[in-house]
């Protein structure tokens, strides 16, 4: 058994009548790595607010490193490493003084004050920037002064809040490199919208949506309950309908699901299927069958495309749809194409970590097997109600 | 207590890094100089109650600008956010903030000093009023600041908090000039509710304890109230 380093039992918070916390327990062990994820305003702040104790649950409890948050915060605070969102710190100090600082306000002073400036200026790499003034750095730089005073006692536990939000793909490497480098011996949760961040970085994660927490599982797991590749196809439009080619679509054997939905600026019709289980959009004999299908039928086939599952699925299933039951068919939240180009771009990095099987049976059991949160086992309402919008961008 | 002071040293500190404290003292100093040298030369008394006289006044005005962005700009940066999750009390926070300032005002008063020196040069300056009036404008000025800085705690922004705590200091400045309008046992009521009342006994010369618990009352209050808003974002 793990020692927990975090407990949350049935944290609520409320603002006046509205919940921007309801009831989310978990558990972080020692030395792992958690992402949280969702949208913005669902919650990860606020939970990370309550960890830290700057604010106090409206219900529900926490212990962090053995202290309970609302009777001993002192304890549960001087465990913790806090950088929060967006980095704030005192622009106008310098980098060094505003290290001396935040090392005074942990007690750390004389010898062992100056040890831990030089450890955590080595951590963070701030050597060159020592003399400059906060405000003057780049936002990778401060992003990074935000880690060091986080790092500057040691804490078994960090917590940070959207550590890569803004920086530039260089500067995220960098500074996902110093939290892989720190969650190594640390306990750490961090929070993040970038999921191929999460598969990158982190060892678990939690999804929380409107205030509840509706995943608690690895980024492997998760991924692989989207972990089915689905075709997309786009026909003109001329001489057909949405009605007609989705009819069309439904008579196909081995296709479970059709969404089919019309541009008619570009002229097109465009359709997503899903392929039945044990079936694969990337075996050939599926793609040939609709080929087949579609241009016996006088429809003009100008696109057909195998859309790789991915993290980013999984999260738009649980965080669109809240947790409504409708275990019978696993759909695929995918709709628009703009999204169907995020998910590439997403696949393009998740392919480096090689989490993305592509055979459905073992996606689906794994789908089953995700009963750690409330709702996880609760795939997503069907598609079409689903917003367009892109979280990432929300 | 070792954080409290940590905190007032980065307050203290972070006034000279930014141009308030050299405006605030500097057009203090200026306007000091200017009344009070003004009437030196006409009445030609070796004295420094004219600047016990001015001094209030001015910082009536400049005590909310050496407070408002105490608590206001760090709520809005959400440097506070950082600071209130660091292993130490609230109230170390305040007071630090408190002190920080408040050493700001005491550089102010050291350098007000040259006037009446200067007339101790040109005259027989008697320093016993000057000494108790330098006691008097610490604790006037102290509670001005932690109205101040209350006014600060309320608000996410300066502009708001100036004006707030302006308008606060001047209420207890001016609080013991309505009096004759009213009835003898409100007015004196109102009369030691005001800072002036207080304030003109010791410069004067007198040192009455109670003017002196007076004051710290008042900064003890407004210092306490500002707790409570700082620690009210728990539960909001």
């Amino acid at each position: 058994m793990h020692e927990a380093m975090i407990e949350a039992n049935g944290l609520s918070k409320r603002y006046g009548e509205a919940y921007a916390l309801r009831d989310v327990s978990f558990r972080v062990n020692k030395g792992e790595v958690l992402g949280f994820l969702g949208p913005n305003g669902a919650g990860k702040t606020t939970t990370m607010k309550l960890l830290t104790c700057f604010m106090a649950p409206s219900s529900g409890s926490a212990r962090v490193n053995g202290c309970e948050i609302g009777s001993d915060s002192l304890g549960a605070r001087a465990a913790i490493g806090y950088l929060p969102e967006s980095t704030p710190l005192y622009t106008e100090m310098l980098v060094n003084d505003y290290l001396e600082f935040a090392g005074q306000m942990r007690g750390l002073k004389g010898h062992p004050l100056v040890k831990a400036m030089r450890r955590v200026i080595e951590q963070a790499s701030l050597g060159d920037v020592l003399g400059k003034s906060i405000g003057q750095l780049s936002k990778g730089y401060r992003q990074r002064v935000g880690l060091a005073q986080a790092l500057i006692h040691e804490p078994p536990i960090l917590i940070l809040d959207e550590p890569m939000s803004g920086l530039d793909p260089n500067q995220a490497v960098e500074i996902r490199d110093v939290i892989r480098d720190i969650g190594k011996e640390r306990t750490v949760i961090l929070s993040t919208h970038n999921l191929a961040e999460v598969q990158v970085t982190c060892g678990r994660v939690l999804i929380i949506a409107k205030g509840r927490l509706v995943a608690d599982d690895t980024p492997d797991t998760l991924q692989a309950r989207a972990g089915q590749v689905l075709l997309e196809l786009e026909v003109l439009s001329e001489g057909t309908s949405v009605a007609a080619l989705k009819s069309l679509l439904d008579a196909l054997p081995g296709i479970r699901q059709v969404q089919v939905s019309a541009d008619p600026e570009a002229g097109l019709l465009r359709a997503v299927l899903t392929p039945a289980a044990g079936r694969d959009g990337a075996d050939h004999a599926a793609r040939a069958a609709v080929f087949r299908a579609v241009s016996a039928a006088g429809v003009t086939l100008v696109g057909l495309r195998q859309l790789q599952g991915s993290l980013e699925q999984v999260f738009r299933e649980l965080t669109l749809s809240g947790p409504q039951g409708d275990s019978a068919h696993h759909t695929h939240a995918l709709t628009d194409p703009g999204n169907a180009q995020a998910l590439d771009s997403v696949h393009a990095e998740t392919a480096l970590s090689d989490t993305t099987p592509s055979d459905a049976t073992s996606a689906d059991a794994a789908s089953s097997g995700v009963g750690a949160g409330p709702a996880a086992s609760e795939p997503a309402q069907k598609v079409s109600s689903a917003p367009v919008d892109d979280p990432q961008n929300r | 207590m070792q954080h409290t002071l940590t905190i007032a040293r980065r307050q203290f500190r972070a006034y000279f890094d930014g141009p308030v404290a050299y405006i605030v003292v500097c057009t203090a100093l200026l306007i000091l100089g200017a009344f009070f040298w003004n009437t030196f030369f006409l009445f030609g008394r070796a004295t420094a109650r004219e600047m016990f006289n001015f001094l209030p006044i001015i910082m009536i005005l400049g005590a909310p600008a050496m407070t408002m962005n105490l608590l206001a700009e760090e709520k809005r940066t959400g440097t506070i956010e950082l600071l209130a999750t660091m292993p130490i009390r609230d109230s170390a926070i305040i007071i630090g903030k408190f002190l920080g300032v408040l050493g700001l005002y005491a550089v102010m008063l050291a350098l007000t000093l040259t006037y009446p020196y200067s007339v101790a040069r040109l005259g027989d300056l008697d320093w016993g009023p000057v000494i108790t009036g330098y006691l008097g404008l610490l604790l006037q000025g102290g509670a001005m600041l932690a109205l101040g800085l209350l006014a600060s705690s309320w608000t996410q922004n300066q502009i708001v908090a100036y004006f707030v705590g302006a308008s606060l200091c001047f209420g207890f400045w001016i609080i013991d000039r309505f009096i004759v309008f009213m009835p003898a046992g409100v007015a004196s009521v109102f009369e030691w509710l005001s800072f002036d009342y207080h304030f003109q006994s010791m410069a004067r010369g007198v040192i009455d304890t109670r003017d002196v618990v007076y004051f710290l009352s008042v900064i003890g209050l407004a210092l306490g109230l500002a707790f409570r808003s700082l620690e009210s974002r728990r539960w909001s």
